[in-house]
């Protein structure tokens, strides 16, 4: 285990207290430790290279023409007039991609969707025909000149009634499918459960509904794909947070033999799980640069991206749970109904078809638990991996916390006392939470007890009864979750039958440099530069002489990439254990030129020394040169200083945290403000307190757009009202308050160094912190419940007593 | 159309189609891809570049109405090698993750200051609330734009108050 050097209990908030070192200053730190990012020189340049900044001689543009309904035969489609537009070079339907075995594609999941319909449209926004024209313009023109007939037909949109007997059958296409029921899912103990329910005191039921959202990343989903008919050879470039799983189901797909596929992820601008899905539109440009011969480039719009790209969440959930009169949890049910549009494109592992939703029973002991999942096709987008996907993870967090709240309500308990009661001890670490995982380390109640000695929870409840008494509505939320992250291990965890592990390779140059690469893909997350800290601190080469290589399939060992907060748990145990590896053979080189045994020597950090002797040593940087020199080796050694290794991780790790929500509700509008916000996260060794800090602040910011505004709605008929950011609401610098953080550190047992993933933590965490706070400032109106987002109009629906379901 | 203006201090004349948004003429004519293009709505600020001093979001501007005007770029804020404070303070205040808001909060982050230099927190707030950053939460470009503000000359300030010290 490597030594954490930081104090293992701290706050940040503010400008400047902490001195972030660049990698040219004395003091950056030669492993972990704040230091400024290696990417950021050239994005504040304008240098990054995204998708579409990529421009290829002869390249052409394509745009899709979208279903305007949601559910409708298609009839016929005239391509005419769009083909003889000037510019236009070609118009693909369905009925070009037949032949090709292109019009489907598997999902994620194992279900097909449609790259462009063939027989009916099943969500408004759904791809029907591809216009590849000598730029973007002409391209979008065209599609007003292709005509297609359809036949409309009643759309399922509520998804209470998609299981209705009456309900139209969306997936026809599927033989023998008669109804629009996907999967059903259960964990825990049904017996047990209702066992400990019938003998319990107390029993409280709450639905709550975690309605459709969308990741939304600031740039879309795009590709460039490049078809060299003479070598048979497919580069495409392509906004993928997961290049070599997109690079083996693309030749899966396409019959491209994967060997000829050069998959290159540039410059990602934000994922959030938006970018793990292959979509139609990917399979398109590939299509039309095999068709014209030219390059084709495809970006989405936003409209598009909203209305066709992978939503989020979409899950009503039905809790109830049992305790003593003085608190004791006993037990907690949940029943769930998820939406998963018209295609199962969720990508989710094989044997978790509701994903980590396992995770329900929280950072708390209970007699006994039980989960199901049952979920249904509908007329909407397809998806549910996204938005800091974290495989359902956030669901099952803000699903047991706001029950935790709802109980505490019923017995008139403050809910920071009910959780304090019931936290999961250290001692009892690995825990099993008898919904099939095993958490693997936690300090939950001295985590609790920092966070409430920072943000001052009895001064603040004391400020509340002041405030009650003058009537003014003032909540305050907690939330403690707890996040299972860092898919695999492979034999339990896989996508289309892919093993969720991760390569790593290092190479130390003759003069010391250093490069390493790496399997999974940074869409902001600085991979640049925590991962050169991880080759340093265990190798002691300073960060700016290491570069770190991601996001190119020639360039990169295979791995199943960046999403569920996997990048640090699975590939940063990759790049530690490849670091080991390449010290170890540099102890047979060192010892070689020290003319000494290896086993009489010892490391520090960036040189093997002579144990008790410590003049007598030889620096890595002095050991590279050797070994690629013309010293004689010793025998087994070959000449380089280079190693590779596959991570497949033991377990997931375990982070979690304690979140405070302040909030103040105008009465008289019922405008929600976040006052104050307070998350003390746990992720176990922290490799750069700086990145953390910032992924944190990005995770409550989504909590925030969650939780007060963020919704994707539709109409009776399934036009998605969401469909442009003047509909889909995000939050800017007004809305969100100056983030407080803290942190424990509690080290995974089981991961290299220590670390455990953070990515998505604070978007897990916040969402019921908030929600919680709103009902808290509620709570002397009579208000027990309200669901997300909690905007103006729906808060005042609850002030006058009837909170109603988003969907 | 015929158009002429200046970019970053040199003068750029093209014949373009007369819809041409000024975000495409940027990116695609004169292949400044600094700029970026997020939304069609005005909403999100990936595109916003400066107009005559004015930050303006170049996917609701047509490039013929920047005809004779002068517009500047996030590839025009670094000067003979040396980095804008605004670009400075970005990286010592962990202002960006992906970087695709940025080149848009540097642009306006860089017009504040020089209509006024010593913000307030809030003044900094509804400066970038016309632009969207789904990474960051906002605080660290609001502490990044302090940073610039703090230090007018920038990394060079930085390494004078180091030997000072």
């Amino acid at each position: 285990m490597t030594l954490v050097e930081e104090p293992l209990v701290g706050a940040e908030h503010g400008r400047l207290h902490d001195h972030n070192p660049a990698a040219a200053d004395a003091d950056r730190p030669i492993g972990f430790g704040r230091l400024q990012r290696k990417e950021d020189p050239r994005f504040i340049r304008g240098q990054g290279r995204y998708t579409d900044d990529v421009v290829l001689p002869g390249m052409l543009h394509g745009a899709i023409l979208r279903a305007p309904v949601a559910h409708a035969r298609i009839v016929s489609i005239d391509t005419s007039e769009a083909l003889s537009r000037p510019g236009v070079r070609a118009v693909l339907t369905g009925k070009d991609l037949e032949p090709l075995k292109l019009a489907w594609i598997p999902t994620l999941s194992y279900d097909v969707q449609a790259v462009l319909a063939t027989d009916k449209v099943r969500f408004q926004g759904q791809e029907v025909a591809f216009v590849i024209a000598d730029d973007r313009y002409a391209a979008r023109d065209a599609l007003e000149s292709i005509v297609v007939d359809y036949d409309v037909l009643p759309p399922v949109v509520d998804l209470r009634h998609a299981l209705d007997a009456d309900a139209p059958v969306i997936r026809d296409d599927i033989e023998g499918r008669a109804d629009n029921h996907i999967a059903d899912w259960e964990c825990g103990d049904e017996a047990a459960t209702r066992a400990v329910f019938a003998a319990a005191d107390v029993v409280v039921a709450q639905e709550i509904v975690y309605p459709r959202v969308h990741p939304a990343p600031m740039e879309t989903c795009g590709a460039v794909a490049d078809f060299n008919a003479v070598s048979g050879e497919l580069t495409l470039y392509e906004t993928s947070q997961a290049p070599h799983a997109h690079r083996t189901i693309i030749a899966m797909v396409s019959g491209i033999p994967e060997h000829k596929i050069h998959l290159i992820s540039p410059d990602i601008g934000g994922g959030f799980g938006n970018k793990v899905g292959i979509y139609p539109g990917y399979v398109l440009a590939i299509v039309g640069s095999i068709v014209t011969g030219h390059p084709v480039k495809w970006m989405e719009d936003r409209s598009e991206n909203l209305m066709s790209t992978s939503f989020a969440r979409d899950y009503i959930m039905q809790g109830e749970i049992a305790a003593t009169k003085d608190g004791r949890l006993l037990g907690i049910r949940a029943n769930v109904l998820a939406d998963h549009g018209a295609f199962n494109g969720t990508a989710q592992p094989t044997k978790y078809p509701a994903g980590f939703f396992n995770l329900f029973p929280g950072s708390y002991t209970w007699d006994a638990v039980y989960g199901k999942v049952t979920s249904v096709y509908t007329n909407k987008a397809p998806g549910g991996v996204a938005y800091a996907c974290s495989f359902r993870v956030t669901e099952a967090s803000y699903f047991v916390e706001r029950m935790i709240d709802r109980l505490a309500l019923e017995l008139k308990m403050d809910p920071a006392e009910l959780r304090l009661k019931n936290f999961i001890r250290p001692e009892q670490f690995p825990y099993d939470n008898k919904a099939g995982f095993e958490y693997d380390s936690g300090q939950y109640e001295k985590t609790m007890r920092h966070a409430m000695g920072l943000i001052g929870y009895d001064q603040l409840r004391q400020e509340q009864v002041e405030k009650r008494a003058r009537g003014e509505l003032m909540g305050i939320g907690i939330s403690f979750f707890t996040e299972g992250v860092g898919a695999g291990p492979r034999k339990h965890m896989d996508i289309l039958g892919l093993g969720m592990a991760d390569g790593a390779e290092l190479r130390i140059h003759p003069t010391g440099k250093a490069v390493v690469r790496i399997s999974v893909q940074s869409q902001g997350q600085a991979h640049e530069t925590t991962f050169a800290q991880i080759v340093a601190e265990e190798i002691g080469i300073p960060p700016e002489d290491i570069e770190v290589v991601h996001g190119d399939t020639d360039r990169t060992p295979f791995g199943l990439g960046t999403y569920g907060s996997r990048s640090t748990p699975v590939s940063g145990a990759a790049v530690a254990l490849v670091t080991r590896k390449v010290r170890d053979k540099a102890r047979l080189i060192a010892a070689a030129m020290l003319e000494t045994r290896p086993e009489d020597l010892e490391w520090a950090k960036g040189r093997w020394f002579v144990k008790g002797d410590p003049t007598a040593s030889r620096t890595i940087q002095e050991i590279a040169m050797a070994a690629h020199g013309t010293m004689e080796l010793p025998d087994g050694v070959d000449g380089n200083l280079d190693a590779e290794v596959t991570y497949d991780p033991p377990n997931l790790t375990y982070p979690y945290g304690a979140y405070f929500c302040v909030t103040d509700i105008d009465r008289g509008t019922g405008k929600v403000t976040v006052r104050r916000f307070l998350a003390v996260d746990d992720c176990g060794t922290r490799i750069n307190p700086m990145v953390i800090e910032g992924q944190v602040h990005g995770g409550l910011t989504d909590g925030v757009g969650m939780a007060l505004m963020e919704i994707i709605e539709f109409d009776p008929e399934g036009n998605n009202l969401g469909g442009s950011f003047m509909d889909y609401l995000i939050p800017t610098a007004m809305e969100v308050p100056d983030w407080e953080t803290g942190f424990t550190v509690t080290p995974s047992p089981h991961h290299p160094i220590g670390a455990k993933g953070i990515g998505e933590s604070a978007t897990v965490g916040s969402p019921a912190a908030i929600v919680n706070s709103v009902i808290d400032a509620l709570s002397p109106l009579g208000v027990t419940g309200i669901d997300m987002p909690c905007t103006p109009g729906r808060v005042w629906d609850a002030m006058q007593g009837h909170a109603t379901p988003p969907i | 159309m015929h158009v002429t203006m200046s970019v970053n201090g040199e003068d750029v004349a093209k014949d373009i189609e007369p819809r041409t948004l000024l975000v495409h003429f940027i990116r695609d004519d004169l292949g400044l891809t600094g700029t970026h293009w997020g939304c069609d709505t005005s909403n999100c600020g990936t595109c916003v570049v400066s107009l005559d001093g004015t930050p303006v979001k170049s996917c609701t501007v047509l490039a013929a109405m920047a005809d004779g005007h002068a517009v500047r770029t996030v590839e025009g804020l670094e000067t003979a090698g040396t980095l804008d404070p605004i670009q400075q303070g970005f990286i010592e205040e962990h202002g960006l993750q992906c970087g695709f808001c940025t080149p848009g909060m540097l642009i306006t982050g860089r017009e504040l200051l020089d209509r006024n230099p010593h913000p307030t927190e809030l003044e900094i707030r509804e400066a970038i609330s016309g632009q969207i950053c789904r990474c960051t939460g906002y605080a660290t470009i609001v502490r990044a734009i302090q940073w610039a503000a703090d230090h007018p000359a920038g990394a060079a300030a930085v390494e004078q108050e180091t030997v000072q010290s």
